[in-house]
């Protein structure tokens, strides 16, 4: 047996570490489709609690819609369960290509392509299009997926402080010397909600002839007057070189992922890929779905409306009632305790109240950040955003964090 | 010796402090483990020892561990730029 007792306790001994560090990730079990409400097993065992969700990417409420549901049975009808196949054997449909060009018309790009996830486009996109006669400058709290594929890349990588033009000016200066200069950067920022100042460095990137690349996983669909992402928001669609994003969030929430952008980049990727060269095609059920969430953003911005009237009552509500917020207009609203204990304590205490969130800590966030990180939802109805934020105000009561700054909820609770 | 710790201190404070960010870096004060410098941006460091010491740092040395403090920091240039 190859599994020796030796490395058994090894992993017992790893696992046990992760769990002293407070590290320890548990899933809890839904019984029911993605909603705005749903039925949470937790602690495993436990019986079901009706919740309101206040932690999935379901901004545009597709993930469970009737439309979409009936598009992905169609597919499966039409044109199966699976490929068995990579895109360049025998795995591509003509919808993956008609999605691919719905993808592009939406996001105002040149192409775009396919990967399993977007996981798997920022793991394999830097590797297809930069050697190490190149540098990439990335934002510091870009998502770990494109720190992946930065890590799988040869050129050289470098970074600037989180939203700090000068400090990015600074850095294209200093790498003028390198073949190709490529900006990095989230669309959203997934823990703190923010904006890129995509107007901003696009014209760094102009002025110092860099390439943009922007991850709007967590805008795609709802960013922008008509929802094409923080580059719409930012009045430079049609200027991005590269974005990538995911249709695991907003638009469907299933999977898959793509690269976009310039057209022979995009080409490089399906040339050099390699999640996609090596991955399978993403399933036609959730192609003919996407194809009609597409339709749907496209056709009308009611959804995405919807989730900017929800967002900013939420951002009011919880302002009002005096907790500490991250400033900002995304529909990702995180609550600052500062305290990991007091993150994990409060999401629990919500939980029994009826409201689903999670703390995040070191190592998601940075040390002293620990908070929780509400995210809305088209889903959501004003009623339902009340009733949470009643729960929040009652609990934030108990531990005496309502009205209360930085400094005053670190004197109580430390950091 | 001092000077090294006092150019490394510098660098640090300016390359990784946000400007609201009210933390002291002394030089027993931990980067890495103390979430100051992430193994992510470590880089930018790296580049700066090697251009400013004109030294080559192997990535087999430029280990987390050995960038965790200015003191730390200190002792592996010089023990490249006697090399």
């Amino acid at each position: 047996m190859a599994y020796s007792n030796e490395a058994r306790q090894h992993y017992l001994n790893e696992i046990s570490g992760i769990k002293q560090a407070g590290l320890f990730k548990e899933e809890r079990y839904i019984h029911a489709p993605q909603d705005a409400e749903i039925d949470v097993e937790f602690p495993a065992g436990a019986p079901p609690k009706h919740v309101i969700n206040l932690c999935s990417n379901n901004y545009l409420g597709l993930s469970s819609h009737p439309e979409v549901l009936a598009a992905a049975h169609k597919g499966l009808d039409h044109r199966g369960y699976g490929m068995s196949s990579v895109r360049f054997i025998c795995g591509t449909q003509d919808i993956h290509r008609q999605l691919e060009n719905k993808l592009t018309e939406f996001l105002g790009t040149e192409d775009t392509l396919l990967f399993p996830s977007c996981m798997d486009a920022n793991a394999g996109v830097f590797e297809a299009v930069l050697n190490d006669l190149d540098v990439i400058i990335a934002d510091r709290l870009v998502h770990a997926s494109i720190i992946d594929g930065m890590r799988l890349c040869k050129a050289m990588q470098d970074s600037y402080k989180h939203s700090d033009m000068e400090h990015l000016e600074e850095k294209l200066q200093e790498h003028q010397d390198k073949r190709f200069r490529m900006i990095v950067t989230d669309g959203v920022f997934s823990m703190d909600g923010d904006l890129a100042k995509m107007d901003e460095i696009v014209a760094l990137g102009e002025k110092y002839n860099a390439l943009v690349f922007s991850d709007e996983s967590h805008s795609s669909g709802f960013m922008g007057k008509t929802g094409r992402g923080v580059h719409e928001h930012c009045g430079v669609l049609g200027k991005m070189d590269i974005i990538t994003t995911t249709l695991g969030k907003a638009l469907g929430g299933a999977s898959g992922g793509c690269v976009s952008g310039r057209r022979e980049l995009v080409e490089m990727c399906r040339q050099r890929a390699r999640p996609y060269l090596f991955s399978n095609s993403v399933a036609p059920v959730i192609v003919y779905g996407a194809l009609k969430v597409m339709e749907i953003v496209s056709a009308s911005t009611e959804r995405r409306d919807k989730l900017e009237r929800n967002t900013i009552h939420w951002r009011k509500r919880l302002t009002e009632a005096g907790f500490d917020i991250k400033p900002g207009e995304g529909s990702i609203v995180p609550v600052m305790l500062y305290n990991a204990k007091l993150a994990q304590d409060i999401a629990r205490d919500l939980f029994r109240e009826g409201i689903y969130v999670v703390g995040f800590f070191f190592p998601v966030v940075p040390k002293g950040q620990a908070r929780i990180r509400t995210q809305l939802s088209a889903a959501h109805e004003i009623e339902q955003l009340d009733r949470a934020a009643g729960a929040f105000i009652k609990i934030g009561g108990k531990y005496k964090i309502l009205g209360k700054s930085k400094k005053e909820i670190i004197e109580l609770y430390g950091m | 010796m001092n000077d090294i710790k006092k150019i490394v201190r510098d660098y640090v404070i300016r390359e990784y402090l946000e400007e609201e960010d009210d933390r002291i870096v002394e030089n027993d004060t931990p980067l890495i483990s103390g979430g100051i410098v992430d193994s992510f941006s470590m880089v930018s460091l790296k580049r700066f020892l090697e251009k400013k010491y004109q030294i080559s740092i192997p990535d087999a040395d430029a280990s987390p561990e050995a960038f965790d403090s200015v003191n730390k920091i200190a002792e592996l240039v010089q023990r490249f730029a006697n090399k």
